[in-house]
């Protein structure tokens, strides 16, 4: 993953395209990974630059949240969780609903308006099928958070949304160790994730 | 308690020396005590005011604001290249700890791999955020040089779970501090690994937790992060 990107410049150059400053200190990361021979610093890349409204971004994670939720608390309630998949799954389902209020406040306060809670499809029917997704899903969601985060133009909710990803990348770990695939499968650095690359992960599970 | 690696198909580590672990929540308290002192307050009211701040409206609470003063001592430089710094200074200190956990051969098996495979985290992060440093102009901090109680593999368990959720909640600390998008984005792709790290130990460490701050993860100051490192420290 982290090696394919570091093996196609153009991947590299196009999730930069337009940021001077982002660019130059990219280069300068690379430069340092192929120093030290690793994929030190390939996301070292701000892929969601645009101009987004921090309403748009809060809506977005609650998109991300809801489906969290839905998962975990009425998908996850179907497939025979037991034991520890079953109390990290209990738990995990709490904290991402949390997510969910936390984020629906934020627009209201902001002035947005909050989106309707989407219908969810998830192709899963076993405890193995479910614990793969939820791993795919809460790594998604770093990635989405990590993508969108340098968009934010309030630094409050700059810190809000690390603190809710920070939850999400603990998630992911929990999980991975459950079903016996790495805890940080993006090695030293975590990716970063445009809207669009989200979507395409995420859009299929929302009817 | 949360996931138990012992019982997974990726740790066919002998329960035994997971089960050694005996729990002391002492060191963990005082850690979680010297970084508490900020984002108790509930997250609601936080949120309540991070939007009243984005549309422009004068708000009392604002904890997570970029403050007029640097959000690093200014021994480490200023703006963007003084937060690099610190988090160098605290990468350093988790890179010598993971060496010496390596060196002891205190775990092995799978716990042994994710082990090695975090200390080379952490050496990743050392040498991208010097080469950042460097490329920003800025003259990268010194190398601490740490000194770490290499005891057993359930004190060094703790200690590596209460230093990992330490380096999380102070890149979270300084996310709003950070004016460069790209240092930003670097920021946040390490603080996340950081939570992974210390998520995956929190299943060796009796009492531990995937989320010990719940929902949402508190950030610390640098203030509170150094005071806590500072034992640590020659």
């Amino acid at each position: 993953m982290i090696t394919d990107r570091l093996a196609n410049p153009e991947l590299a150059e196009f999730e930069v395209g337009g940021v001077t400053r982002a660019s130059f200190i990219l280069r300068g990361a690379l430069a340092a990974g192929a120093v030290y021979g690793t994929a030190a610093v390939a996301p070292f890349v701000s892929s969601a630059l645009g101009a987004t409204t921090d309403i748009d971004i809060l809506n977005f994670a609650l998109t991300l949240e809801y489906l969290e939720t839905d998962f975990y608390q009425v998908k996850g309630k179907t497939v025979g969780l037991t034991g520890l998949a079953k109390h990290d799954v209990t738990n995990f389902g709490a904290e991402e609903a949390a997510h969910v209020a936390a984020l629906t406040s934020a627009i209201k306060a902001g002035g947005g308006t909050p989106v309707a809670k989407p219908t969810f499809s998830f192709p899963v029917s076993t405890a193995s099928q479910f614990l793969d997704l939820a791993y795919v899903v809460e790594n998604l969601g770093v990635s989405a958070y990590n993508g969108a985060g340098p968009s934010l133009k309030s630094k409050a909710l700059l810190t809000a949304a690390g603190s809710i990803v920070q939850i999400e990348a603990r998630h992911a770990a929990a999980i991975g160790l459950l079903i016996g695939k790495s805890p940080i499968p993006s090695g030293a650095f975590d990716q970063a994730k445009t809207k669009a690359e989200v979507l395409k992960v995420a859009g299929p599970l929302i009817k | 308690m949360s996931t138990s690696l012992e019982e997974e198909e990726l740790t066919p580590q002998p329960r035994g020396i997971v089960e050694q672990l005996v729990r002391d929540d002492v060191g963990r308290k005082k850690f979680l005590k010297a970084v508490g002192t900020t984002g108790a307050a509930g997250f609601g009211a936080f949120v309540l005011a991070a939007c009243g701040s984005s549309s422009k409206k004068k708000t009392t609470t604002t904890p997570a604001s970029p403050a007029a003063t640097p959000s690093v001592p200014a021994s480490f430089g200023k703006g963007d290249i003084g937060i690099l710094n610190y988090a160098l200074t605290l990468e350093y200190l988790e890179d010598q700890f993971y060496a010496k956990v390596i060196a002891a051969k205190l775990f092995t098996g799978a716990v042994g791999s994710l082990v090695a495979q975090f200390g080379q985290a952490e050496a990743e992060h050392v040498a991208a955020i010097h080469a950042t440093i460097l490329k920003l102009g800025g003259t990268p901090a010194a190398k601490p040089t740490g000194k770490f109680p290499i005891t057993n593999a359930a004190e060094v368990a703790r200690l590596a779970y209460a230093v990992e959720n330490l380096g999380a909640s102070a890149y979270l600390g300084q996310a709003a501090s950070i004016s460069s998008p790209a240092v930003l984005a670097a920021a946040l792709s390490i603080h996340t690994v950081e939570a992974r790290h210390a998520a995956t130990l929190a299943t060796l460490v009796p009492g531990g937790h995937v989320t010990p701050d719940g929902a949402f993860a508190k950030p610390a100051d640098a203030a509170a992060v150094l005071a806590a490192v500072k034992p640590y420290i020659a």
